[in-house]
């Protein structure tokens, strides 16, 4: 009887062999050995390139950009607003810096050198926050970032970038380069499922939205993290008769409106689903749009739901909140049944 | 007076002369006087402003402006420049008349100072005025900038100077110590941190609202070379500052604790401490005027 009510579930048996924090693919592909390699990349090809971190080159990998140019790397020990000043001064003497730490220390702790030394400043600082959402599923709320996008994207003069998958990263990366002022480049666990080929991915453009078809009864507006359980609750869907598409928001600022005006001049329902608390992310910056322009069209903002998210392993996390493929499916046939939301 | 004191050497490091003759510390001390009388002429205008602030780094902007920094004159953007980064960016309205002397933009710009449309702020904005090297007005951030410009010259082979003003209240920000600590681990020699230690900060002296001291031993264990001063000898700040810039770049990072006086050319607000912020009615104008001219305060 215990024995019974204590059984793992499927999942669960994941988690024993810690295969909940491993896709099938190579290590190779890794979100991390994707960003430490573009910028390795564009250093080659005469970028003026920097790469800084705070005590956290073997997380993001950034140890592969300093074993190749290391008088071009700099270990900032765990100060990240130090780090963040320091990238605004080094950019004013022609370096483009690429830093990188937890998107919660980033967003959070070094908010106000982010507002201030870079975007007021227009510096070109290139900030990663990576393991953002809840990534670091069972170290905390501490850890997690789940009002990063708010925050980045209210600031002037800032650049939002969530890429998808490894290799929409290291596409968003080389064309973060030339972007003028500063970016913020969310990144989630670096181990995404592979949504594009790399060929795919090199045609991305920041500001403009990758389109995977509108649905007539649902498009799903996702960014980061949440394109690929999208896709596949599009099938999902399908499977029950539901027409479902899905737009990849990479480029959170500045929005791709003309792809949420057609979204919603094609859909009877957009969700927007993100990684992120539903005040003020991506599902805000689409009711945004929708609202100024006059959109008839109902929107469903799908996230963490105005709380601070549990401790758990990410995966286990994905579905407790309903952001994996079922659970995005399932908030689309509520929704669709007439079920509003829940949170403000 | 020529204001090409350092030259336009192509080839930076610029060694610069530790020895003042008695003509470029009579500019030097002009040049302070400058400061001081142009600060109660633009805060007449913005009705508000921190007197007591700039006041006391008056010979520092003196001794970094017309000896120390390598400048080119009317043109901000030299590569090779000096950079030199105001922590205590509220002390900017004794800077803008000197960028102005420097031809980086028309003294004209002056008359306006923080009114609607006019670049020029409380606190100094590098988008929108010519030669500044940083933004500012948090406290704390400067050090951080300064050494991010510091690593900039090494990487990019550019080897300029860069010159951080801090306020002694600054110092209570825990950023400065991140700087402190990481500058010198990078071996920054050519970030030189300047103290205006003038003692008080808004809510009264610094040291009673958070003790500062030992604080030449705080930043010797963090590992920077410590110097003193009286920040009020305009050729002795500029002596040592030059001094510091001469050393090689890889050295340890060098911080001058400027020992100076909050409000000083004015008797009372020396004296007074709520005089961070404040404002001179027109009579109370020309008795400083007066007094600072006459060069006695009381």
């Amino acid at each position: 009887m215990t024995q019974q009510t204590v059984a793992p579930p499927a999942d669960r048996v994941g988690y024993r062999d810690n295969s909940w924090q491993l896709t099938d693919m190579a290590d190779k592909a890794t979100g991390f050995h994707a960003l430490a390699d573009a910028l390795v990349a564009l250093t080659e090809r005469g970028h003026p390139i920097v790469a800084g971190t705070a005590d956290l080159k073997y997380s993001n990998g950034l140890v592969r950009y300093q074993q190749r140019y290391p008088e071009r790397f700099l270990q900032f020990g765990i100060s990240e607003q130090n780090m963040v000043s320091a990238a605004a001064g080094l950019a004013t003497t022609g370096l483009i810096p690429y830093v990188a730490t937890f998107a919660s220390f980033m967003s959070l702790l070094a908010v106000e050198q982010m507002r201030t030394d870079t975007a007021y400043t227009k510096q070109p600082v290139r900030m990663i926050g990576h393991h953002a959402g809840f990534a670091l599923g069972f170290y905390g709320a501490s850890h997690h970032a789940t009002e990063d996008i708010a925050i980045t994207r209210s600031m002037a003069n800032m650049t939002v970038l969530a890429p998808a998958d490894p290799a929409q990263l290291a596409a968003l990366v080389e064309a973060s380069v030339d972007v003028d002022g500063p970016v913020y480049l969310r990144m989630g666990r670096g181990r995404e499922p592979l949504v594009y080929d790399a060929a795919t991915a090199a045609d991305v453009r920041i500001g403009r939205a990758v389109v995977h078809g509108f649905g007539s009864d649902v498009t799903l507006v996702a960014t980061g993290t949440m394109v690929h359980p999208a896709l596949e609750a599009v099938r999902l869907l399908r499977d029950r008769g539901i027409d479902a598409g899905v737009v990849d928001m990479h480029t959170v600022k500045p929005l791709d409106v003309d792809a949420v005006l057609a979204a919603a001049r094609a859909s009877s329902l957009l969700v927007a689903v993100e990684e992120h608390n539903v005040v003020g992310g991506l599902g805000g910056a689409v009711a945004e749009t929708l609202t100024e322009h006059g959109a008839a069209v109902r929107l469903v903002r799908h996230g963490v739901r105005d709380h601070y998210v549990p401790v758990g392993p990410p995966t286990h996390l994905y579905r407790h909140l309903g952001l994996d493929a079922d659970g995005i499916a399932e908030r689309v046939v509520t929704a669709l049944n007439g079920e509003g939301s829940d949170h403000g | 007076m020529s204001l090409d004191v350092t030259g336009d050497q192509a080839q930076p490091p610029a060694q610069v002369s530790v020895e003042l003759t008695d003509e470029r510390i009579r500019l030097l001390e002009e040049k302070a006087l400058f400061v001081r009388t142009e600060t109660v002429r633009l805060i007449s205008i913005a009705k508000t402003g921190h007197y007591a602030s700039t006041f006391s780094c008056a010979e520092i902007f003196a001794a970094l402006y017309y000896h120390v920094l390598n400048l080119r004159r009317g043109d901000p953007g030299y590569p090779a420049r000096d950079r030199f980064v105001m922590g205590k960016g509220h002390a900017a309205v004794g800077l803008y008349p000197l960028l102005a002397d420097w031809g980086f933009f028309d003294t004209s710009v002056l008359d306006e100072y923080t009114r609607l449309g006019n670049p020029l702020g409380d606190h100094p904005d590098m988008t929108e005025v010519s030669g500044v090297d940083f933004s500012s007005g948090t406290l704390g951030h400067a050090l951080s900038a300064g050494l991010g410009m510091a690593l900039g010259s090494r990487i990019t082979a550019n080897p300029f100077s860069v010159f951080v003003l801090l306020g002694d209240g600054e110092l209570h920000e825990g950023q400065i110590w991140e700087a402190a600590m990481s500058a010198s681990h990078h071996r920054a020699g050519n970030l030189i941190a300047i103290v205006d230690r003038n003692g008080y900060s808004l809510d009264g002296a610094v040291d009673d609202v958070v003790g500062l001291e030992p604080l030449a031993d705080r930043w010797r264990a963090f590992g920077w070379e410590v110097h003193e001063v009286d920040g009020h000898d305009a050729g002795a700040v500029a002596s040592v500052l030059a001094r510091l810039k001469n050393r090689p770049h890889d050295a340890a990072p060098a911080v001058l604790i400027a020992h100076t006086v909050k409000g000083k050319g004015v008797h009372f607000m020396e004296s007074e401490f709520g005089w961070h912020l404040g404002w001179l009615d027109r009579a109370d104008e020309e008795a400083v005027y007066a007094e600072l001219n006459g060069g006695t305060a009381a």
